[in-house]
């Protein structure tokens, strides 16, 4: 079964960047326990490295719930797609909303059979899911062996891994707009505000960009 | 407990809470071209903020140093559609690089 085996294998290759979350979790004075736990219970790339970047940056707790929630929101939309392809009640429904992410969704909707996007959706979701939180530990447990993180690269991981997702996505023109706004944005307020908000604040941005 | 614990459970139990009612509510609630414009665009400018405050800031202070050779080298190898790893490898490679010939 080739859906199988392709969605294990995306599993594989995202899951192994849990290692740098892992690492950049401990290197921004995280615990061991903290990144595994956001691994196993937030379980979303972006929002996990959200919430670490604000608060090492100095954010309140308060700035690093809202902006990884923020972040977060797009697997609800995803949930709402996945849905109506799986057709789930009680706890499989439960279990299938903590496997909704980019990966898993993407893979599953990439394929044309219904039954085919039902079992890319699960071992798209397991495969990604085991091997995130086998790398985060993996990851955790090294940094704290390094000393200093920059001169191993890891305070440019987590900006890295964002261009990468960016990136495909700007090819639509009001995204671009909205991207370099944003970057601008929150580089010429930063020194003004408290950090977090240069952040959060960008979602006016969005509004303005998206109401018309 | 600290802070840094209540972050990472309450945003663990609200991006839990949105994948949940996302496979519970009808899809007509987010059928809005506007509501799904702007839902399309806020990890898009969340995203890019982040990019910005972690490449070029200290402690909200605004910085350039050797992150904005990893940063380049990650824009160059996405262009080039270099797959993923090698794009973050070679944005940490290059920076960790810079970092330790300006010791």
């Amino acid at each position: 079964m080739s859906v199988k085996r392709d969605s294990l294998s995306v599993g594989l290759a995202v899951g192994a960047a849990g290692v740098a979350f892992g690492a950049v979790a401990v290197a921004d004075h995280f615990t061991v326990a903290q990144a595994c736990f956001l691994s196993l219970v937030l379980f979303s790339g972006a929002s996990q490295f959200s919430l670490v970047a604000v608060m090492s940056a100095g954010g309140s707790a308060l700035s690093a719930i809202v902006t990884g929630t923020f972040l977060g929101g797009r697997n609800g939309l995803y949930g709402v797609r996945m849905a109506q392809i799986l057709k789930l009640k009680g706890f499989k429904r439960a279990l299938a909303a903590q496997l909704t992410i980019d990966e898993s969704t993407g893979v599953a909707i990439a394929q044309s059979e219904l039954e085919d996007q039902k079992t890319a959706f699960w071992y798209t979701g397991f495969g990604v899911y085991v091997f995130w939180n086998l790398f985060t530990l993996i990851g955790a447990l090294g940094a704290k062996a390094i000393g200093d993180t920059s001169a191993w690269g890891l305070d440019v991981a987590s900006p890295a891994i964002f261009c990468a997702v960016l990136f495909p996505r700007l090819k639509e023109r009001k995204l671009l707009i909205a991207s370099v706004l944003a970057f601008l944005w929150a580089l010429s307020i930063t020194e003004l505000v408290p950090a977090g908000v240069p952040i959060i604040s960008t979602v006016v941005i969005a509004a303005l960009v998206g109401w018309k | 407990m600290n802070s840094q614990w209540i972050a990472v459970i309450v945003t663990s139990l609200l991006c839990y809470a949105l994948k949940f009612i996302g496979h519970a509510i009808p899809e007509i609630w987010l059928a809005h071209p506007r509501v799904q414009r702007i839902t399309n665009l806020i990890p898009i400018v969340l995203l890019s903020s982040l990019v910005a405050m972690q490449a070029f800031t200290v402690k909200t202070k605004f910085v350039v140093d050797h992150r904005l050779a990893g940063i380049a080298v990650a824009l160059i190898a996405l262009k080039a559609k270099l797959p993923f790893p090698a794009v973050v490898v070679g944005a940490m490679a290059t920076s960790a690089i810079v970092y330790r010939l300006k010791i």
